[in-house]
């Protein structure tokens, strides 16, 4: 069955929080996740900042989900990218960031993605 | 061909649900098949019937739902972004349902392309 | 794979992180308020202008039409929605909303 599994990225670009599509992103991982294809999850732009340590979210009343990237390995997702000029554009290094993660440059990640035969983008 | 839609926003705020009905038109034209079109985010919003436009305005979810039922696929909204939004069974359009997050898994899984429209 | 590119450059960092990551031949395809970036005389017309020695660029000619673009960077093709569905066929689909 090996030809029928499909390489899916998901690629988170906006802050969390701001906007839902972060946490509805994650959620639809979460269940793809499930289903045994090939999947990666790709940090781009400001899609980093929902890897960074020590969000309180408590003020604004909304679910604090960095945690459940944590978890993702638990869901056997084990592939997760981010991009290295992304954190450097935003004064971040990779001991800023919640989860354990390969930080690549974007020409690595470009060809990864380009493997791909579903990119989603949240 | 056969053809995925994800829709990620809702209608009228922003134009993807207008981009992604002239792609499928169009790809249905030109003797591709249209899958399935998944609503996620506020996407779910372009699958409720009760919405009212002016007359001289489209009528995005009519629109969805004739295109829907002459060419045999339907207009699917996540059950939770739905739920989140108060979408329930009774608000759908003909052709619409709601279902979960697998069956985009398998909506990506069984299609040649899966093309995504949002903000 | 073919990108498509749905923001204003002056919006959004959308069509900045999409050349970053896309691979030399990709078609790139400008659509609803993307199309605002290959303007002649528009601030990014040196972007795309760059982008098309590596690059095929289009952009979607009823959006275009829809906000009074007429004058378009010297090589970037226009194409309709039967145009964009040729593009389809042809590559997988990377969107960057």
């Amino acid at each position: 069955m090996e030809e029928n599994i499909k390489k899916i990225m998901h690629v988170m670009r906006r802050a969390p929080h701001g906007s839902i599509y972060t946490y509805e992103g994650l959620e639809m991982i979460l269940i793809m996740a499930a289903y045994e294809q090939d999947l990666s999850v790709a940090f781009i732009g400001d899609g980093v900042y929902a890897l960074k340590k020590g969000q309180e979210t408590e003020g604004i009343s909304m679910k604090g989900f960095a945690k459940t990237f944590m978890a993702l390995d638990g869901y056997d997702v084990e592939k997760l990218y981010v991009d290295r000029t992304s954190l450097d554009e935003r004064g971040l290094t990779e001991e800023d960031l919640l989860v354990d993660v390969e930080v690549l440059d974007s020409a690595e990640i470009g060809r990864r993605m380009n493997e791909q035969d579903v990119v989603i983008h949240h | 061909m056969n053809i995925g839609i994800l829709l990620k926003e809702g209608p009228y705020n922003h134009q993807a649900s207008d981009t992604a009905y002239k792609f499928a038109e169009a790809a249905i034209q030109k003797g591709h098949r249209i899958d399935a079109v998944f609503l996620y985010n506020d996407g779910v919003i372009n699958a409720t019937k009760l919405g009212d436009p002016p007359q001289d305005d489209r009528n995005i979810a009519e629109r969805w739902s004739a295109l829907a039922t002459e060419h045999g696929f339907e207009v699917l909204a996540c059950i939770a972004a739905s739920k989140r939004r108060g979408i329930t069974d009774e608000l759908m359009i003909r052709g619409g349902s709601i279902t979960g997050l697998g069956t985009l898994t398998d909506i990506a899984i069984r299609n040649d392309r899966l093309l995504t429209f949002g903000d | 794979m073919l990108h498509t590119i749905n923001k204003s450059p002056f919006e959004s960092p959308s069509m900045q992180e999409c050349i970053r990551f896309a691979a030399p031949g990709d078609p790139v395809l400008f659509i609803e308020n993307g199309v605002y970036a290959v303007q002649s005389s528009g601030r990014y017309a040196s972007d795309i202008a760059t982008l098309l020695k590596t690059n095929p660029v289009y952009a979607l000619q009823p959006d275009l039409e829809a906000r009074a673009i007429g004058s378009l960077v010297e090589g970037v093709k226009t194409v309709g929605y039967d145009g964009f569905v040729d593009l389809v066929e042809v590559h997988r689909v990377n969107s960057w909303l």
